[in-house]
């Protein structure tokens, strides 16, 4: 081969390569428009415009969760000319080292900015705002955007309501349909149980942009926009006052208060204690790293995700198991020797009280030893081949009032609580190792019994309502929002209901037979209002016992359910009883009576954070 | 009168063609640095807040290192200092290893105040001349392997280092010294042994190892028909089993009930049985008949298949993670618009966007807006194309086939074979930076970070072209003076 051939040869090749070149270069500039068609979506500029979030209601068609305006301090960089920082600083009350050090890394990445728009400072209120349109005009580049945030005229509690903050990555992936970054979203309560009602649907303006990143014209006249949808306005079942009332009374406590309306399955009122202020909760962004270092975990909603143990409110369940069962019987009478003697020297004590007792002078003077002998009866009726079939059967019982699994609520995150099965103390002793002493515990409501105050509040409501509950929610049904039609239905308990009277007289006594007699409740007495409780006193491994209480109201018509629990309090009568007793006079009085206005000071002045122990 | 004389001599002597065709290129890439950064508001084309400005001032010096070149440094010197030239770059290039800065990943730029400089530029320069001093020794002869050796050291000695340096861009550009090698007698089957190798790679990631061996099995049948002057009885044999193999896996497909053993046995074993039998027989015959064609056909058919088997392991092990996903990608294995994809879509649809005229100067809304990365840099090409259309992009690619083809029009005029195989290195570096750089704008290469000659915004890279240019066209005037 000659050189001058293998010249031509590479000659040709390059010619090949250019042609290929031109030829590629033919195809996307010439031929394919799949190209041209994305060219102008880069260069159109869709405005998002983003859509004002429902506002929330409560049951009487007050204001919980609104709305206000807010303004964002927008810079454009390149337009900004020499200014008077200190003026500026002034005006925004931020310090001029803060704008100082926003300008230098604006500057610093100037290329990457180009023509757009940062914003410098978020969420300022209308009175700064007003401030610094008055001297605006000394401020070329710099503009205020107005902005829709959450506003909170009653102090309902942060736990309950929930935040509104912008979408990670992680829940964008979880919704890619529905969000973008930079994008709100409810995360938690309230705001996240209907966040596709109350968000809205986004809309957009188009416009056309040139070369300069300049906005230029709208496109074809803005006949391809579409407008923001406002999102749906939500009604819930909250009773803005009763809450309110009810933080007071949790101020400076660790626990939870929870009332329902009984009939309806509605929540009255979910406090968590301690819990997020709304001050804070409209910008939670801004104090997410205190509130997550508070050694007392304000974001840990306890009303519904914390596994109590109940206490005695527990006894209430045996008894009603046990009159169901056959095994115990209202002429029944048990001794007590200040407890009960499981073995001959080991027992479960009690209080001092008159001995024998039946079901009734025991659910009013809450005796341990009595209600022993109810599960002890319950565990080894002959019926059932072994402890552990009657041990299931029990656990069968239990929940049928709503225990050991999620309610289902509409709550977000609600948690289910623990219950005890043969299965787990057979691993847990050896299969026919265990017998009811081991036991005996779970008899009180100790031991490896964990319930959440929501449900403590539901089995009120299902004793008010002699043997049924409707899953406690908080969203009503309202014009373009729809409940599930699970909330309308009844829900019943193994026991019938002839067996609820039996125990509801002895909650009456408990808190209406007066000092001296042996109720444990008469601190909750309220005159004319036929209140009916129980009293718990559960232990806390971690310091103080816990006071446990719930009560109902009237007797015999009940409006309201409630349970109290309170980290730390001592015995139930001590202060969950009158909390939760305040609570039901405010709702159904709608003001606490003059002899009641100490004990109503003493509560709300009452300060419990000294002796709960900070979690680590 | 003398000063007549030789004025008239530069003019005659120095290819004004080329000159002029580096100072178009030189001076589209300007104006379109400008178009690119023009969004960020310089006060003019001259700002030298900007690149457009300092573009400007590696221009000027440019053009000062150019008037040296040819007027102040004999042309002679570059043959008598190819080595040391070469010994000194290579010690930069293994020093910026130690003692450079790290810019995106790779240690290559030396940092002298606000001056960046690049080593792995001036090496093709220095690597051109010590390879043309070499190849143009008296008796030299590539075909000799101790010159062969010489002339493959010379060469993968820098690349290697620059590999090292993970500048895989510029390694590749030396790959494009086999041209010269090729236009020097090296045989051109290294040529098409290299471009089988990358296709046999491509099929067997895209498609499957059969298709790839019996891309390979068809090729070499093919060559082999060619090679013999009749068509005998063998390469009908050829012929059939070729076809039967084509149609294997359909057949076994078809026959194969599911769940026999015979489910085990893929139609890819069969094609490597009838290999392994047709191989050492056709050895033997060709070994018998003397005929080398035949035997060298027979090896690479066996590096061949040892290269598709080894495709997966060089794919997933040897190289690195996001020079995978740019092949990975490049190959519609898969799309990634937004990830490595993206700096290829949206490349693509700026040039797209383009149209036949282009939206004119300063017109060009995806350059100059951020949407292309390194839009002054590696992907000018983006505005050429955005805003000159079809159009733009033909002048552009014309000027630089012409550069080329002048080049190598001057080189083989030329009576000095150093100066002939000088001229090829320039038109192979030239060639091989347009391909992979225009390569990569319009998502026919993967994503390789190196400067289109010329026009691309930077110092480093327009001293380095100015500089290899330039010499050529030194020693070209020099073969005008005397011949």
């Amino acid at each position: 081969m000659s050189t001058e051939d293998r010249s031509k040869k590479l000659i040709i090749g390059l010619l090949v390569v250019a042609a290929i070149i031109l030829g590629k270069l033919f195809y996307i500039q010439i031929i394919e428009d799949k190209y041209k068609i994305n060219a102008s979506n880069n260069s159109m500029v869709y405005d998002i415009i983003y859509p004002t979030r429902g506002v929330i209601y409560d049951r009487n068609g007050k204001i919980i969760v609104g709305n206000k305006v807010a303004y964002d301090i927008l810079v454009t960089p390149r337009e900004v000319t020499p200014f008077d920082t200190l003026m500026l600083a002034n005006v925004l009350e931020i310090s001029p080292d803060f704008i100082r050090e926003k300008m230098a890394e604006y500057s610093r990445n100037r290329r990457r900015i180009g023509y757009q728009s940062m914003v410098m400072l978020k969420q300022i209120k209308p009175e700064s705002y007003m401030k610094f349109a008055e001297v605006q005009y000394n401020f070329p580049g710099f503009k205020g955007q107005v902005r829709s945030i959450r506003d909170y005229p009653v102090n309902a509690g942060g736990n309950l309501l929930g935040y509104v903050s912008e979408v990670d990555q992680n829940y964008i992936q979880k919704h890619p349909e529905d969000y973008r970054p930079g994008d709100y979203a409810g995360k938690t309560g309230i705001e996240a149980a209907r966040e596709p009602d109350l968000r809205g649907e986004k809309g957009y303006h188009i416009y056309l942009r040139n070369s300069k990143n300049q906005i230029q014209q709208r496109f074809k006249d803005g006949e391809l926009d579409k407008e923001a949808v406002p999102g749906h306005d939500i009604m819930t079942t909250i009773d803005a006052d009763l809450q309110q009332y009810g933080q007071e009374l949790m101020k400076n406590k660790v626990g939870s208060l929870v009332a329902i309306e009984p009939k309806t399955g509605e929540i009255l009122s979910l406090i968590s204690s301690p819990g997020i202020d709304v001050d804070v909760l409209a910008d939670i962004g801004q104090h997410y790293d205190e509130i997550s270092k508070d050694p007392h975990k304000p974001m840990f909603n306890r009303a519904v995700q914390a596994p109590y143990p109940p206490g005695s409110v527990f006894k209430l369940v045996n008894g009603l198991i046990g009159l169901q069962e056959g095994t115990l019987t209202t002429s029944n009478a048990y001794p007590c020797y200040q407890g009960y003697y499981y073995s001959s020297n080991h027992k479960l004590g009690c209080h001092n009280h008159r001995s024998p007792l039946v079901l009734e002078e025991a659910i009013m003077m809450s005796c341990n030893g009595f209600f022993c002998y109810v599960l002890k009866n319950i565990l080894e009726n002959k019926k059932y081949e072994n402890i552990g079939e009657a041990l299931d059967k029990w656990n069968e019982y239990v929940q049928s009032f709503g225990f050991g699994h999620k309610l289902g609520s509409d709550f977000p995150a609600e948690l289910g609580g623990t219950l005890p099965t043969s299965k787990l103390y057979n691993k847990r002793y050896g299969k026919n190792r265990w017998k009811f002493p081991t036991i005996v515990s779970i008899s009180i409501g100790q031991g490896e019994v964990g319930v959440t105050p929501l449900q403590i509040a539901n089995l009120c409501a299902t004793v008010a309502n002699r043997g049924w509950y409707k899953i406690p929610h908080i969203i009503k049904a309202s014009e373009g929002v729809e409940i599930d039609p699970k909330y309308y239905e009844r829900q019943y308990t193994m026991v019938d209901t002839t067996n609820f009277k039996k125990v509801i007289h002895g909650m009456w006594r408990a808190v209406n037979s007066g000092y001296g007699s042996g109720g444990t409740a008469s601190v909750a007495a309220v005159e004319g209002l036929d209140i009916c409780g129980k009293t718990g006193t559960a232990q806390n491994p971690r310091g103080a016992d816990n006071s446990v209480f719930i009560c109902f109201a009237p007797e015999n018509d009940p409006k309201i359910a409630v349970a109290a629990y309170v980290e730390n309090g001592g015995f139930g009568a001590t202060w969950a009883a009158p909390i939760a007793s305040l609570l039901i006079e405010k709702y159904l009085n709608g003001e606490i009576s003059e002899p009641r206005k100490d004990l109503e000071k003493k509560m709300m002045e009452g300060n419990l954070m000294n002796r709960v122990k900070a979690y680590k | 009168m003398p000063s007549n004389f030789s004025d008239r001599g530069l003019k005659k002597s120095i290819d004004w063609k080329l000159v002029i065709t580096y100072l178009l290129l030189i001076l589209i890439g300007w104006v379109n640095i400008y178009a690119s950064i023009h969004s960020e508001g310089p006060a003019s084309i001259f700002d030298y807040e900007f690149r457009s400005g300092k573009q400007f001032v590696w221009i000027l010096t440019s053009l000062g290192l150019a008037a040296l070149i040819l007027f102040a440094i004999p042309s002679q010197f570059w043959e008598s200092a190819s080595l040391p030239l070469y010994l000194g770059v290579l010690a930069l290039l293994i020093g910026v290893i130690f003692l450079g800065v790290e810019v995106k990943g790779s240690r290559s730029w030396f940092e002298f105040g606000p001056v960046r400089f690049q080593p792995a530029e001036v090496s093709k320069i220095t690597t051109s001349i010590l390879l043309a001093t070499v190849m143009s020794q008296s008796g030299f002869k590539i075909t000799r392997f101790r010159d062969l050796m010489m002339v493959a050291g010379t060469i993968l000695l820098p690349m290697a280092v620059i590999l090292g340096e993970s500048e895989t861009g510029s390694a590749l550009v030396y790959i494009g010294f086999i041209f010269v090698m090729y236009r020097e007698g090296f045989s051109g089957w290294w040529i098409v042994a290299i471009g089988m190798a990358i296709l046999l790679f491509i099929l067997t990631l895209t498609a499957s190892p059969y298709v790839s061996l019996m891309v390979l099995i068809g090729f070499l049948i093919v060559c082999n028909a060619l090679n013999h002057e009749h068509l005998g009885a063998m390469a009908g044999i050829n012929a059939g089993v070729f076809l039967l193999m084509a149609f294997l896996p359909m057949i076994m497909g078809k026959l194969v009930s599911e769940g026999s053993f015979l489910e085990k046995v893929k139609p890819i074993y069969v094609l490597l049985g009838v290999c392994a039998l047709a191989v050492p027989l056709f050895i033997y015959k060709a070994f018998r008949n003397r005929n080398r064609f035949a035997s060298i056909s027979a090896l690479s058919l066996i590096a061949g298949i040892a290269l598709v088997f080894s495709t997966d392991f060089i794919f997933n092990n040897i190289l690195q993670d996001h020079q995978r996903k740019r092949i990975e990608v490049l190959l519609g294995m898969k799309e990634d618009p937004s990830g490595v994809g993206y700096n290829v879509n949206q490349s693509m649809i700026a040039i797209g966007s383009g149209g036949l005229k282009g939206k004119g100067f300063l017109g060009g809304t995806q350059t100059t807006f951020g949407f292309v990365p390194e839009q002054s840099t590696d992907f000018i090409f983006c505005t050429v194309g955005e805003e000159w259309g079809f159009i733009g992009c033909l002048v552009v690619i014309s000027l630089y086939v012409f550069l080329i083809l002048r080049l190598i029009s001057d080189a083989e005029q030329c009576r000095e074979a150093f100066t002939r195989i000088y001229g090829y290195c320039v038109a192979a570096c030239v060639f091989m930076h347009l391909f992979i750089n225009v390569g990569m704008t319009i998502g026919l290469m993967p994503v390789i970070g190196i400067p289109l000659p010329m026009l691309s915004y930077g110092g480093s890279s327009l001293w380095a072209f100015t500089i290899l240019i330039f010499i050529f066209i030194a020693l070209y005037r020099q073969e005008k003076k005397y011949y």
